[in-house]
C-alpha cells in the first residue's frame, strides 16, 4: 500500500475517495496492527513526505492509543501493550526523532503521540529512560527542538497522574521547564511552550511548592514571565498564576500584595486575553475562600484542612474599585452574542463572586459607584451601575439589601420600560431577576413586593416580554423567580388576580417569530412552569384550562411531514418544552384529589400525543415525554394498564439507551411508577423488563449512576407482582448480592462513597420489595438461603460506619422485613447478627425520625420472629 | 447545535487534522448525531451545574483554561429540576408503597398494646361500644385484633387501617317531618366539612404521624400535641400519646380537627360526641397546639366551629364564612360514640357548600358477579354478567366505577329494587372500599333538583330538623 497517497486521499474532498481511504486503512489496522503502526510512524518521521500526511499519520497513530469512550481505551492501551517490543520500541525512537524536525507540525504531532505512548507505558514501569532522554542534552539543543521537548514534557505531565513520575525526575523537568521560561532565554516560542509546560506540571511540584525557596523561585519565575513582551507568554504566566491560586492557595500569602499589584496592572493596561486571567486569578481565589468559608459554616468542628487566609477581605478596597472600572468597558451588541466573553463580563462575574466572599462589607465600596453613575446619559454608565447592583445581591445580608432595594425598585421598573438603550433595559431586567431570587419569598421577613407594587411590577415585566428577544427572556426570568417567591405563599397568592394575564403573556411570547432567540421560548415555557408548579388552590381551575391548550401545541408540532434534520431538531426541542409543561401540570393536578378528578379527562388525549412524540424519532426516546409518563401514570393508577400495549417498546427503547444515560434512567424510574399503578398488572410486561435490567446491570457501557435505581426498581417489581417475582428471584439475587459484596466496603474520595452509598440504599430497596412481595406467600421459603447473606450485609455495612441516613433507614428496613417475612425460620440468624442488636439500638435512639420510625418496626418484627 | 451537519461535514473535509478526537470510520452522520448529542448534554449540564461558572474545560490538547460562564446568562432551564422532582415523587411512593407493606399501623397498634390500664380492652372497644343502634355489629372483620391485622399484606392492611376512621354517611334527602319535631332538634351538632385530606394524626414519643384514608402517610413532623415533639422541657410521658381525626386543609397547610379517639392516653372511643368536642376544645386550647406553627410545631391545628342543628346553627354552618374552603357539612349525633367504619355521621353536599362534582359511585364486585356497596351489610346494587366480566378483565374483590345512567334507582317498599349503572372503569387503587348505599342515593337526589337551585336551598334550610333514623337510611333496616 502507498500509504502517502492513501493518507492524502483520506483528506479529499471527494467523499468517495475519501470514504475508500478510510476503508482501506481501517483495513490495514484490523489485519497487521504493528505493521500498520510502524509504517504511521515512517510516515511522521520522514522529512520528505508531505507535511498533511505526517500530521495524519501522527494523528492515526494517537488515536490507535486512546479515544474518549472508556471501553475503547482501555481495549486500545491492551493493544499497545501486548504489541511486539521491536516494534514499539522503532515506533518510540522515530517520535522521539521527529522531535527536532524542522518542520512545526510534524513536531508538534510527535510530541502529543510521544505523551500518549508515556500515558500508557509509565504506569506499567515501561519506557523509564523517556523523561532522561528528552533531557539528557536539552541545553545544546536548537531552539525548535527544545521547544518541541517543552512542549512534550508538558503534555506528558497532562496525561500521566503525579505518582507515576518519581520526584527526581519532577525535579529535573521543573528545572529544564524553569529554565526555558526565564527572562534569560532568548527564543520567545521556547519561552512560551516552558511556560505553557508549567501549568500542567503544576500538579506535580507538590513538594517543591512545600518548599520555602524552591517555592519563591517558581513563584518569581512565573511573576517574571507576566512581563514579558511577548503577549502570549504573559498570558499563559497568567494562567499558570490562576491554577496555582487553586491548587497552592494555603501558599500564597507571602506573595498575594504582589500579585494584587500585578493583576491590577493587566486589568488595567493589558490586552484583553491576558487582562481576563488577571481578573481570573481573583475569581478564582473567591471560589477558595467560598468552598473553605461554606465548610466553616456548615462544620462546627472546622476540621477544614485549610485555613482561610481571607485574601479578599482584605483586599477589597482596592480590588472592588479596579472591578468596578471594568464594567465600563462593555462591547456593543454583547447581549445578542451567546459565546460573548470580554473584560466587562468577568469583572461583573468577579464582582458577584466577591459579595458572595465577603458579604455585607462590598455594600458601601459598591452603593457611591452605583448611585453616581445610575442617571448619567451615556448608557455605558446606566448599565455599568445596574449590573454591579446586580452582581452584589447575593452574599450580603437581606437586612443591609432591602432598604436599597425598596429605594431602587421603582427607579428600576421605569429603567425597563422607558431606557432607550437595550442593554441598560437587558441588565435592568436581570437585576429584578437577581432581586426577586434572593430578596423575596417565605424566607424573607421584609416583603419587597407589597400590595402597592405587585401590580406595576407585573405590568412592567409583561411589558417588557414584548421587549427584544434577550431583554424578553430576562423578564420571563424575573418573572420565573416571581413566581417561586409566592411558593409557600398559602391559600391565597397576591399573584391570583393577574394569573390568567401572565399566563397568556407567556403564551404569547412562546409564539414570537423571533422565540428562538436567547433561548427567549425555552424561557418562558419554563416561567410558565414555575407559575403553574408555585400556583394555589385559588388558580387550579386556570391551571386546568391550560391543559387543552398545550395538548394543542402539542398536537401541532405532530403535523409536519418530512422534516429536514434542523426542522426536526426544532421539533423535538419544542416538543421537549411542551412535555415538561404537561409533566409539570400533571404533577401539579395529581396531587390533589379533586383536580386530578378533572384532569383526568383529558388522560388518554395526553397519553395518545405521548406515543406519537415518541414515533417521531426512530432510534432514541424522548426524555420529557418519558418523564410526562411517569407523572401521569402516578395519576392514573391501574387504568394505566389500557396504555401498556402500545406504550412498551418505547419503554423498552429507554431501557436500552445507554448512549444518553439520563433517558435510561428516567425510564428505569417510570417502570418504578408503572409498577405501583399497575401492581400485578404489570406482569405480563415483567419478563421484558426483568431482561433489559439484568442486561443493564451486567454492561460495562452504562453509566453506573443508572445502576442504583435498577435495583431500586426490582424492589418495586417485587412488590407489585408477589410471588410472581419467583420467576426473576434466582437473577435478581444473584446480581444484588455481587454488587452487595463490592460496596460493603468503601475506599476513595467523597465522591466514591456518595456513590457507594446510592448503590447500597438500591440493593436494600431491592431487598425490602422482594421480602415484602413475598410475605404471606406459599413460597416465603425460598428466601430463606438467602438470609444470611443479607444479614452479612447489613453487619458488614454497620461495621462500616459510613452509611447515609438514608442508607441506615433503608438497612434497618430490611431487617424488619427480613423478620417479618421469615420469621421464626429466620429467628436464630438474625439473633446472631450484629445488626439485631448494636445497630438496631443505634438506629433506635437515632435522631431522624425516619430512621427511627423504620426501627420501630423492625424491633417489632424481630421480636415477634424471636418469640415464635 | 444548528447545522452540525454541516459542521460536521466541513470537518470531516478540511479539518480532520486539527480534531484531536475524531475516530476513523464514524461516518458523517454518526458524528453529526454525536455532536448534536454532545452539545444537548453540555446544555443541561450546564443547567445542572448553575452554581459553577463553568462550561467544558480545556478540550484536547494545548493549555486552554477553564472559561468562566457570564453570570448574567444564568439561564434558567428546568430539565434537571423536573428530573429531580420526579426522582423525589418516585421516593416518596415507593416510601409509602414500603410503609403500606409493613403494616404501617403498627405504630399505632404498639401504642395500642402499650396504652395505660384504664383502657384494659381497648382492642374491642369499638365492637362494644357501638351504641344505641339496633344492629349489634356480628361482624369481626372490623375487629382491631393487633397480631392478624400485622399479618396482611398490601390493600388489605390499608384496608384494615381504613376501617379505623369514621366514615360518614351520605344525607340523602330532607325527611318530611318538619320543624316541630323538637325531640331531634337537638341532638345534632352541625359543621361545614374543611375540603382536603381526611387522615388520621397519631402523636407518640416526641413524633407525630398523619395518615390518610387509605394507610398512606402524609406528613412526618413536630406538633405540640402531647408527647407530639421532643420539646426541651419534655412534657408526657413515654405513655402518653394522642390519636385525632383530622381534615388536612393543604392551601393553607393547616390540620382542621373534626373529631378525636384518645388524647394523652385518654381513650375517648366510647366517650359521646358532645363530649369529645368539649374535651378537644378545652385540651386543644391547652395544648398550645392551636398556637401559630414554630419549630417544634411545624402545622397549624385548628379547631371547626361547630353548631348546635337548629335554624340559625345550621344556617351559620351553611353560609357562614370560614377560612377554609368548604365541601359540605358534617352532621353529629351529639350521643353518638366514635365508630369506626359507617357511622351515624352524616354528610351533605351541595353546590352551595361544596364545589366539588358528585357524580360517580364505587361499588365493590363480589365473588358471585354480584355488586355491593360499603355498608354493613352490604346493599346490592347490580349483577355483572360473566361475559363482562371476562372482557373487562376484572376480579372479584376489585373496587369499580359506575356512573348512574337516566334510569336511575327504582325502590320497591322503601328497597332498592333495579339501579341503571354505567360502568366507568376501575377505581382508583388508592380507595380501600365502597361507598356506601347513600352515596348513590345522594347523587340521583342532587340530579332530580338540578333544576331548581332555590329548591335545594331550601332544602337544606330544612335539613335541621332531620331526625336521626330517619327513613333515609333505610339499608341499615333490610
Amino acid at each position: 500500500m502507498e500509504v502517502t497517497q492513501v493518507l492524502l486521499n483520506a483528506q479529499s474532498i471527494d467523499g468517495a475517495v475519501r470514504n475508500n481511504a478510510e476503508e482501506s486503512l481501517k483495513q490495514f489496522q484490523e489485519q497487521n496492527l504493528p505493521g500498520f503502526l510502524l509504517v504511521l510512524s515512517g510516515e511522521l518521521v520522514n522529512e520528505e513526505k508531505p507535511v498533511e500526511t505526517r500530521k495524519l499519520a501522527g494523528l492515526i497513530l494517537k488515536n490507535a492509543l486512546d479515544a474518549k469512550d472508556q471501553q475503547r481505551k482501555v481495549e486500545l492501551v491492551q493493544r499497545w501493550l501486548l504489541l511486539d517490543g521491536n516494534a514499539k520500541s522503532q515506533i518510540k525512537s522515530g517520535l522521539l526523532k521527529t522531535l527536532s524536525s524542522p518542520v512545526s507540525d510534524a513536531r508538534s504531532t510527535a510530541s502529543q503521540v510521544v505523551a500518549k505512548v508515556a500515558g500508557i507505558e509509565l504506569p506499567h514501569k515501561q519506557w523509564p529512560e523517556l523523561v532522561v532522554s528528552l533531557l539528557s542534552n536539552v541545553h545544546q539543543l536548537p531552539a525548535h527542538a527544545k521547544q518541541a521537548t517543552l512542549e512534550t514534557l508538558g503534555y506528558l505531565c497532562e496525561e500521566v497522574s503525579p505518582d507515576v513520575i518519581d520526584q527526581d525526575q519532577v525535579n529535573k523537568i521543573l528545572t529544564a521547564v524553569v529554565q526555558g521560561m526565564s527572562a534569560s532565554e532568548g527564543n520567545i516560542d521556547v519561552r512560551l511552550a516552558a511556560t505553557r509546560a508549567l501549568y500542567n506540571a503544576l500538579g506535580f511540584a507538590q513538594a517543591n511548592f512545600s518548599n520555602d525557596m524552591e517555592r519563591d523561585y517558581l513563584m518569581r519565575v512565573v511573576c517574571e514571565a507576566t512581563q514579558s513582551p511577548d503577549v502570549r507568554v504573559r498570558q499563559a504566566a497568567f494562567e499558570c498564576l490562576v491554577s496555582i491560586s487553586s491548587t497552592y492557595y494555603e501558599k500564597l500569602a507571602p506573595y498575594i500584595q504582589d500579585i494584587f499589584n500585578i493583576t491590577a496592572k493587566a486589568v488595567r493596561e493589558d490586552e484583553e486575553p491576558v487582562a481576563l486571567q488577571a481578573v481570573e486569578f481573583w475569581s478564582s481565589i473567591c471560589d477558595e475562600e467560598i468552598d473553605i468559608l461554606e465548610e466553616y459554616g456548615g462544620d462546627f468542628t472546622g476540621d477544614s484542612n485549610i485555613p482561610c487566609f481571607y485574601f479578599i477581605k482584605q483586599a477589597i478596597p482596592a480590588l472592588v474599585p479596579m472591578l468596578l472600572e471594568t464594567l465600563l468597558k462593555q462591547e456593543e451588541d454583547q447581549d445578542q452574542d451567546e459565546g460573548a466573553w470580554n473584560i466587562a463580563m468577568a469583572g461583573g462575574t468577579c464582582l458577584g463572586l466577591v459579595a458572595r466572599t465577603v458579604g455585607d462589607d462590598i455594600v458601601p465600596l459598591v452603593v457611591p459607584f452605583i448611585e453616581e453613575n445610575i442617571t448619567k446619559p451615556d448608557w455605558r454608565q446606566r448599565e455599568a451601575a445596574t449590573y454591579a447592583f446586580g452582581s452584589i445581591l447575593e452574599g450580603p445580608s437581606p437586612e443591609k439589601l432591602i432598604p436599597l432595594v425598596n429605594v431602587a425598585l421603582t427607579f428600576m421598573l421605569t429603567a425597563l420600560t422607558k431606557d432607550p438603550n437595550s442593554h441598560v433595559k437587558d441588565t435592568t431586567a436581570w437585576t429584578l431577576g437577581r432581586i426577586f431570587e434572593f430578596l423575596h419569598g417565605s424566607a424573607v421577613d421584609t416583603p419587597i413586593i407589597t400590595q402597592a407594587n405587585c401590580q406595576q411590577i407585573i405590568t412592567v415585566l409583561l411589558h417588557s416580554m414584548k421587549d427584544t428577544p434577550n431583554v424578553a427572556e430576562k423578564a420571563c426570568g424575573a418573572l420565573y423567580f416571581l413566581a417561586q417567591g409566592y411558593e409557600e405563599v398559602g391559600p391565597s397568592s397576591p399573584l391570583t388576580p393577574f394569573f390568567q394575564e401572565i399566563v397568556q403573556s407567556l403564551l404569547t411570547v412562546t409564539h414570537r417569530e423571533d422565540a428562538r432567540e436567547s433561548r427567549l421560548r425555552t424561557a418562558a415555557y419554563e416561567t410558565l412552569n414555575e407559575v403553574a408548579r408555585c400556583s394555589t388552590e385559588e388558580t387550579a381551575p386556570l391551571v386546568l384550562q391550560l391543559v387543552p391548550v398545550i395538548i394543542m401545541e402539542l398536537h401541532n408540532t405532530l403535523e409536519g411531514q418530512k422534516l429536514s434534520s434542523d426542522e426536526k431538531e426544532k421539533q423535538g426541542e419544542l416538543q421537549g418544552l411542551l412535555c415538561g409543561c404537561l409533566q409539570v401540570i400533571i404533577q401539579k393536578l395529581g396531587s390533589s384529589e379533586s383536580t386530578k378528578h378533572v384532569f383526568m379527562q383529558y388522560a388518554d388525549q395526553i397519553m395518545g400525543l405521548f406515543l406519537k412524540v415518541f414515533a417521531c424519532r426512530s432510534a432514541t426516546v424522548h426524555e420529557e415525554a418519558m418523564l410526562a409518563i411517569g407523572a401521569l401514570a402516578y395519576a392514573t393508577g391501574p387504568d394505566f394498564a389500557k396504555y401498556m400495549p402500545e406504550f412498551y417498546r418505547y419503554l423498552e427503547m429507554g431501557l436500552q439507551n445507554f448512549e444518553e444515560y439520563q433517558v435510561c434512567a428516567v425510564t428505569v424510574g417510570v417502570v418504578g411508577d408503572i409498577c405501583r399503578a399497575l401492581e400485578e398488572k404489570i406482569v405480563p410486561y415483567c419478563d421484558g423488563i426483568m431482561t433489559h435490567l439484568l442486561k443493564n446491570l451486567s454492561s460495562n457501557q452504562l453509566h453506573r449512576s443508572v445502576k442504583p435505581p435498577i435495583f431500586s426498581c426490582f424492589g418495586d417489581i417485587a412488590l407489585a407482582v408477589g410471588e410472581y417475582f419467583e420467576k426473576y428471584l434466582m437473577w435478581a439475587m444473584s446480581a444484588l448480592q455481587s454488587a452487595a459484596e463490592l460496596s460493603t466496603h468503601t475506599a476513595g474520595d467523597d465522591e466514591l462513597i456518595e456513590y457507594i452509598n446510592t448503590l447500597r440504599n438500591g440493593i436494600l430497596e431491592a431487598y425490602s420489595g422482594i421480602f415484602q412481595g413475598f410475605k404471606n406467600s406459599p413460597k416465603t421459603q425460598l428466601l430463606i438461603p438467602y438470609a444470611p447473606h443479607i444479614l452479612q450485609f447489613l453487619d458488614g455495612i454497620y461495621m462500616e460506619k459510613d452509611m447515609d441516613d438514608v442508607v441506615m433507614k433503608a438497612a434497618i428496613g430490611v431487617l424488619g422485613d427480613l423478620a417479618d417475612t421469615l420469621g421464626s425460620h429466620a429467628g436464630s440468624l438474625i439473633q446472631q447478627s450484629v445488626s439485631s442488636k448494636d445497630f438496631l439500638n443505634e438506629c433506635l435512639s437515632s435522631e431522624d425520625l425516619m430512621i427511627k420510625e423504620s426501627a420501630e418496626w423492625a424491633k417489632l418484627a424481630i421480636t415477634r420472629a424471636i418469640s415464635v | 447545535m444548528f447545522g452540525s451537519m454541516l459542521w460536521s461535514i466541513w470537518q470531516c473535509r478540511n479539518k480532520i487534522i486539527f480534531d484531536p478526537e475524531i475516530i476513523m470510520g464514524e461516518n458523517v452522520v454518526q458524528q453529526s448525531s454525536r455532536l448534536t448529542e454532545e452539545v444537548f448534554h453540555a446544555y443541561r449540564q450546564k443547567a445542572s451545574d448553575l452554581p459553577k461558572y463553568y462550561v467544558g474545560t480545556g478540550i484536547g490538547k494545548g493549555t486552554v483554561p477553564p472559561v468562566r460562564r457570564p453570570f448574567k446568562r444564568a439561564v434558567i432551564s428546568d430539565q434537571q429540576k423536573r428530573r429531580e422532582l420526579s426522582l423525589l415523587r418516585q421516593a416518596q411512593n415507593r416510601c409509602n408503597a414500603q410503609h403500606q407493606a409493613r403494616c404501617l399501623a403498627s405504630s399505632i397498634l404498639s401504642l395500642q398494646s402499650s396504652a395505660p390500664e384504664s383502657e384494659p380492652e381497648q382492642s374491642d372497644i369499638e365492637i362494644e361500644t357501638v351504641p344505641e343502634t339496633e344492629y349489634e355489629s356480628e361482624n369481626l372483620s372490623k375487629d382491631l385484633d393487633v397480631r392478624r391485622a400485622s399479618t396482611l399484606r398490601g390493600p388489605e392492611v390499608r384496608k384494615w387501617f381504613a376501617r379505623q376512621l369514621i366514615l360518614p354517611e351520605w344525607m340523602i334527602d330532607v325527611p318530611d317531618r318538619l320543624s316541630q319535631d323538637c325531640s331531634d332538634f337537638n341532638i345534632l351538632y352541625v359543621l361545614a366539612r374543611p375540603a382536603g385530606k381526611r387522615c388520621f394524626v397519631v402523636s407518640s414519643n416526641g413524633t407525630t404521624v398523619s395518615r390518610q384514608l387509605n394507610g398512606s402517610i402524609l406528613h412526618y413532623f413536630p406538633s405540640a400535641l402531647p408527647a407530639g415533639a421532643k420539646t426541651r422541657n419534655g412534657s408526657g410521658s413515654a405513655q402518653s400519646y394522642c390519636i385525632l381525626d383530622f381534615i388536612f386543609h393543604e392551601s393553607d397547610q393547616t390540620y382542621y380537627v373534626i373529631d378525636t379517639v384518645c388524647w394523652n392516653g385518654y381513650s375517648l372511643y366510647d366517650c359521646t360526641v358532645e363530649f369529645r368536642f368539649y374535651w378537644l376544645n378545652s385540651k386543644l386550647e391547652e395544648s398550645c397546639a392551636c398556637n401559630a406553627p414554630s419549630h417544634y410545631h411545624k402545622f397549624r391545628f385548628s379547631a371547626v366551629s361547630v353548631y348546635n342543628c337548629d335554624q340559625s346553627g345550621l344556617y351559620a354552618a351553611y353560609t357562614g364564612a370560614v377560612p377554609y374552603v368548604k365541601d359540605g357539612l358534617l352532621f353529629y349525633n351529639k350521643h353518638a360514640h366514635y365508630q369506626t367504619g359507617n357511622t351515624l355521621v352524616l354528610v351533605w353536599k351541595d353546590e352551595n357548600c361544596s364545589q366539588y362534582a358528585i357524580d360517580t359511585d364505587v361499588l365493590e364486585l363480589q365473588d358471585d358477579r354480584k355488586l355491593v356497596t360499603s355498608d354493613d351489610p352490604p346493599v346490592l346494587f347490580g349483577c355483572l354478567d360473566g361475559d363482562f366480566i371476562e372482557k373487562s378483565g376484572v376480579q372479584s374483590g376489585n373496587l369499580l366505577r359506575f356512573a348512574i345512567g337516566d334510569g336511575g334507582l327504582s325502590f320497591v317498599d322503601g328497597k332498592l329494587e333495579k339501579a341503571d349503572l354505567i360502568y366507568l372503569g376501575k377505581s382508583n387503587r388508592a380507595r380501600t372500599f365502597a361507598d356506601s348505599y347513600s352515596k348513590p342515593v345522594e347523587i340521583i337526589a342532587c340530579r332530580s333538583s338540578n333544576a331548581s337551585s332555590n329548591y335545594k336551598y331550601s332544602r337544606i334550610r330544612y335539613a335541621g330538623y332531620i331526625p336521626v333514623h330517619g327513613s333515609a337510611f333505610s339499608s341499615k333496616d333490610r
